[in-house]
């Protein structure tokens, strides 16, 4: 977790960064080259904040906690999806510059900001949203940690929504009808919460169209998650639930 | 619900898949092995209702299996959706199922 802290960037090179940085809006737009100054223990967010402060006022880009917890900042870096607030310079600059685009897959607003809502209407489509499983009048629910269920629930709550894992897959480019992995994770992390009465609907909602079986496998989900969660395992566990159910009700 | 049965349909394919195969590599090699003719060869899978079910099987879940994955690659790599992509995926099933049939039936029949 939070691998881009440990930089070896303290001792900045005194060289300005060539940054490259994708401006335009829904109907298109072009690359525009800033020199930046190396600062010590620079990130990518620097750079942009920089940008804006210094250069050029009217780049849009969105931020809020600079400290990896709100999931706003991320941004495709040199190619990559990344939290910028995390970034550091020293870990992805090559040959003394450094690309900066709005994140993969998602409509931009303008500039470095994207349109959030197909990712977030997506969480809603996969019913990844709270489906109460008790009243005021019942008991509490016993969350009990060692539970087998509560662990693969646990395994995903950290995601902070920052559609890092969304930009990164392969299977969203192709099929923009794919749920991804982000709403993917988080209804597989409902379906085993004590808490959470989705069952049934959750699993038709995730075997729909675009739903966990569109999932190749292909891991990018996993591998650039900034949290180390791991949203193919939990798109597993969803494709082993509706199969089991499948075979169950055959049975029946 | 199509997306989960075709998904279904594909690892099912894949299932019944795995064993044939091994047996044909095992049968390819034991023939190149033991210097067989085409002639030998002929002379033991005619007739044979045996072999005419293991490649008649093989076949069958070779052509759902490929289809159904050539499907989601025509869908993700074009524009092509809904009956024009089924379509498609159907006559790549047909076509597989009967040039297979045909060799197995010219290996199989007396």
């Amino acid at each position: 977790m939070f691998d881009n802290a440990t930089t070896t960037d303290d001792h900045a090179d005194t060289d300005p960064i060539a940054v490259t940085v994708w401006r335009g809006d829904s109907g298109g737009g072009t690359w525009q080259s800033f020199n930046v100054p190396r600062q010590p223990s620079q990130t990518v967010l620097d750079i942009v904040t920089w940008i804006q402060q210094e250069a050029d006022p009217t780049l849009t880009y969105r931020f809020a906690c600079r400290v990896g917890m709100c999931g706003s900042c991320a941004m495709m870096v040199n190619d990559e999806p990344r939290w910028t607030c995390r970034t550091h310079v020293g870990r992805v600059i090559r040959d003394g510059a450094i690309r900066i685009a709005p994140l993969r897959n998602l409509p931009v607003i303008k500039d470095l900001a994207t349109d959030m809502d197909p990712f977030f209407d997506k969480w809603v489509k996969a019913e990844a949203t709270h489906h109460a499983s008790a009243d005021r009048h019942d008991d509490f629910a016993a969350v009990l940690p060692d539970d087998t269920k509560r662990i693969e629930a646990s395994a995903g709550i950290e995601c902070i929504n920052c559609a890092v894992c969304y930009a990164a897959c392969d299977t969203v480019a192709g099929n923009p009808d794919y749920l991804g992995p982000a709403a993917l994770q988080r209804a597989w992390t409902l379906y085993n919460d004590a808490r959470d009465d989705a069952g049934d609907a959750l699993l038709d909602a995730v075997s729909a169209q675009g739903g966990c079986h569109s999932c190749h496998s292909m891991g990018s989900c996993t591998h650039y998650c900034p949290n180390d969660l791991d949203p193919m395992g939990a798109i597993a566990g969803l494709k082993r639930a509706t199969a089991r159910r499948a075979f169950a009700r055959g049975r029946g | 619900m199509l997306d989960f049965r075709l998904y279904m349909a594909q690892r099912l394919s894949a299932l019944i898949m795995a064993p044939l195969v091994i047996g044909h590599l095992a049968v390819m090699i034991y023939a190149v092995q033991g210097g067989l003719s085409a002639g030998e060869i002929l002379g033991r899978t005619r007739g044979s209702l045996f072999w005419a079910l293991f490649y008649g099987g093989f076949v069958v879940a070779v052509s759902v299996h490929a289809a159904i994955g050539l499907r989601t690659i025509i869908s993700e790599w074009t524009r092509l959706r809904g009956v024009m992509l089924n379509a498609l995926a159907m006559v790549i099933f047909a076509v597989l199922l009967v040039m297979g049939g045909r060799a197995v039936l010219a290996v199989t029949m007396i």
